[in-house]
Order: structure tokens, then sequence, then C-alpha cells
């Protein structure tokens, strides 16, 4: 049996195996990804991203356990968790420490938790998550749940990557709300306030009110404050294709605000659905990967063309300020086309 | 293209809640260039080897001062075996009585440290079973 026959057929250590070869982007596991593709496309991609220490990961867990243990009467998800932490940029290990918030989700089939380093990465994923994020779906993981490195401003590749994007803030980060305001924000499809039982936490969720008001189009604030009456009736209101972020409180060290986190990303996912917008970042993910690759394997093939001297030579004429970096990259480009 | 990553499961299984050690184990390792999945106090062996399948590791650090050894770190070989990762290698810290160590040995286990090792030399060790590099 070959190694994706045996994914696909629901074997574990198969899945572990595939999921190092993509992540140290063998050929072997390119080729396997090419014939698992086709049953990509079925799973909801959740994205869990928010500064260090605002409880990401025990929001993760408290997810998937959710998810493996719904209200009676729905069934339950195959959950699948990757999870990403920073890489150092002098040496190049990690500590990946998630898992230390999801001991207790050990020991059920249902759940597959994987810890990536970002590897030189700065987007807040690394380079390989979302061919991971594939293989899950095409190994029928319905629910799968990727926790961003801790993030500051600008680590919003998630939003490209996921269906839906949680921001997670937590009281007393007050200052870094203001921060953050530009960057993080504008991708959250739902946002929690965790650590809700401290207190600062009004102030944490105003903040946050103020702000997306301020970033939406006034249709949107009418809706937020469920004034519908303002909006015309009869007309053909472009409203209705809107989604307000919903801001929600949680505790994730006790499960508080989880149902209702988990029946807001439930109701966003039916909103991507009816307004078409699940096909349209479907599309837009597959174009970001696609010109992802493309400029990896470009800078990778004119590199084979350029001889390592002139590199050095037009590195050594850089640093001597004889060019600029964009002469440099003039010289470099013109030197390989030549070559 | 890039060179191997070596990836490591740094556990703590048993009951003890000393975990200073395993921490500076993992952070040394780290420093090393490598990946190290930390994954707490109070595994049991199952959750090591689940974890250690999961996350597709080459090494698994132990750490154990309960004296629980003789009966967590068998465990813990076993499961591994049955789990088709008799490939991984297995290295213990902590206080490990000299009797026990060459049981320990016989049984798999690659390398045990006491108090006083040098995290140098566990580097060395690692990347030697690791990649087969020459221990210099």
């Amino acid at each position: 049996m070959s190694l994706t026959d045996s994914v696909l057929s629901g074997e574990r250590l198969a899945l572990a195996r595939l999921l190092s070869q993509i992540e140290n982007d063998k050929p072997s596991g390119q080729e396997a990804l090419g014939e698992l593709f086709a049953h990509t496309g079925r799973a909801h991609y959740i994205g869990v991203t928010g500064a260090p220490g605002t409880g990401k990961s025990s929001l993760v867990n408290r997810l998937a356990h959710f998810y493996r243990q719904p209200p009676p009467g729905e069934s339950p998800f195959k959950v699948a968790i990757v999870a990403v932490d920073p890489s150092s940029p002098f040496t190049g290990g990690a500590i990946l420490g998630d898992r230390v918030r999801m001991r207790d989700l050990s020991g059920d089939p249902g759940v597959f938790i994987r810890s990536m380093a970002a590897r030189g990465s700065l987007g807040g994923l690394a380079p390989t998550t979302a061919s991971m994020a594939q293989v899950f779906d095409a190994a029928g993981f319905e629910i799968i749940l990727i926790e961003t490195v801790g993030a500051g401003q600008a680590e919003v590749d998630i939003a490209r990557l996921a269906h839906t994007t949680i921001v997670v803030e937590a009281p007393g980060l007050g200052d870094e709300i203001q921060a953050i305001k530009a960057g993080i924000l504008e991708i959250a499809d739902v946002l929690v306030v965790n650590k809700a039982d401290r207190p600062g936490v009004e102030n944490t969720e105003r903040a946050l009110r103020t702000m997306l008001e301020l970033a939406h189009p006034a249709p949107r604030v009418f809706r937020h404050h469920g004034t519908f009456q303002s909006i015309p009736q009869g007309e053909p209101t472009a409203d209705e294709d809107l989604w307000v972020p919903p801001i929600l409180r949680t505790v994730a060290t006790e499960g508080d605000g989880v149902p209702e986190l988990a029946a807001a990303i439930a109701r966003h996912r039916d909103h991507l659905e009816k307004s078409g917008e699940w096909q349209d970042r479907d599309r837009a993910r597959l174009v970001a990967e696609l010109d992802m690759l493309l400029q990896g394997k470009l800078v990778e093939r004119w590199r084979q063309g350029v001889s390592d001297l002139q590199y050095q030579q037009i590195i050594d004429s850089l640093v001597a300020r004889q060019i600029s970096p964009h002469q440099a990259v003039n010289e470099l480009l013109d030197g390989g086309q030549e070559s | 293209m890039s060179e191997r990553k070596i990836r490591v499961l740094v556990a703590k299984p048993g009951l003890d809640g000393h975990d200073r050690g395993a921490k500076v184990v993992a952070r040394a390792l780290r420093d090393a260039g490598m990946e190290v999945i930390y994954t707490g106090l109070r595994q049991t062996p199952e959750m090591v080897a689940e974890a250690a399948l999961q996350e597709d590791v080459d090494v698994i650090g132990l750490s154990i001062l309960s004296g629980a050894h003789m009966a967590l770190v068998p465990r813990v070989l076993e499961l591994l075996k049955a789990n088709g990762q008799e490939h991984v290698r297995v290295f213990l810290g902590g206080i490990i009585p000299d009797e026990d160590v060459s049981r320990l040995m016989e049984i798999g286990v690659v390398g045990i440290y006491g108090p006083g090792t040098l995290t140098e030399d566990i580097i060395r060790d690692v990347r030697q079973a690791v990649l087969g590099e020459p221990a210099s």
C-alpha cells in the first residue's frame, strides 16, 4: 500500500510520516500531496491567532474538546490541530510548547495534534503549514484548527489560509490593543476576549468594539447595534452579505464561553457558504499559495544560472556602497538572463 | 536543500513535579538547532508514545526523578514498538541508580544522564544517535 493510500485509510503513523516529508520539502511529500489534492477542500480551516500569552493553545484545546463532544444530537467532528511556534533566528532551533495545554486531548483517536516550527517564515505560519492542513483535509479531518505563533502586528498570513480567523485578546493588554489595531483586528472573523474573569475585561471589550465600529462601513454599524429599522425595507441590501465580527468572552481554562464561540464559528461558516465567500476565499487561498510557490521556484531556478563568483562580487560592491540594493538586483537579473 | 532538522520530544512521565532539568535540556537542544516538542508534567507512557507518533520525532528525552523509571521506561519502549516506532531513540535523565542503568540500556535506552551532566554531552550524543556523526 502506498503512503497516500495509507493516509487516506486513516493510518496515523503514515500520516505523521507524510507530514514530516512535506515539512522537509521532500519530493516524495510533494508527490503525495499531488495525489491527495483532489481529496481536499472539504474541511473547515479555523485559524487562531493573537498576542503571546492570550491563551490561544488553551482555547484551541477547549474548542477541540467541544467538537469531539458536542451537545446531544450533534455528531462529533474529527479534529486536527496544527500549532506553530517560532524558530530561533540564530540557531534555527525551537521549543514547541503548545501541547502542554492540550494534554487532555490525549488518547482520542479522533484528534491529531502536530507542532511546527515557523522555520524562518515571518507571517505567523510556517512555509508548509498550508500543505500540512491540506494533508489533514484529505485524510478526512473535518475541523482543522491552526494556531499561529504569538502574533503582534503583521502576522496576518493566517487570514489567507483559514476560512474563519479567530483573534484572541486578553484584558490588561490595553497598550497592545492600540498597537495591533491596524493589523490584526482587520483579519478577525470572530474576536475573543479570553481570560474574561480578569479585571479590565469591559475596557478591552469596549476598545475592540470601538475599533470595529470605526473599521466598518455604516450599514454594519447599524446591524451591529441591532437597529435594522434604519435600513429602508424592501431595498436589496448588500448588507445581507456583510459579516460583523462578533466579540465573545471566554475563560479557556474553565471552558466558559466555548460553546458560544463554536456557535459563532458555525454561523460564520454558514455565512461564508451562503454568501459565496467560501469559494472566494478558497480561490484566493490557492492563488496566494501558487504565487508563493512560484516565487520560490523562480528564485531557485534563476539562482542556478548565476555563478557564486558573480553573486559574491555584487554583494561586495553592495557592501562597499558602490551600488544600491536596487542596482544590485538589476545587475544580478541581467547577469542571470545572459548566462 | 536545508539541513536535516532533528525533532525531539521532551517529556516528564510519572508524578514528580520537578521539571527544571527537563527545561534546561530542552533549552540546550533548542540552542543546538533542534526542534523540541515540550509536553510538560505528568505524562503517562501512553501520552508520550502518542505524542511521539503524531510529531514523528527522532528522539524522546524522558526526565524521571520519582524512582518509577523501571515501570515507566519499559512501557514507553513497548508502546513505541507497538506503534511501529522502534527507530525512535530514547534518552533518559534524572536520578537513576547504577544498578538500573545497565538494565535500561539493555532494553534499548540509548543514553542515561544524571545530575552534573554537561548539556554539550547530551547534544553530542543525540546528534550522533540520529545523524550517525562520529563522537569527537
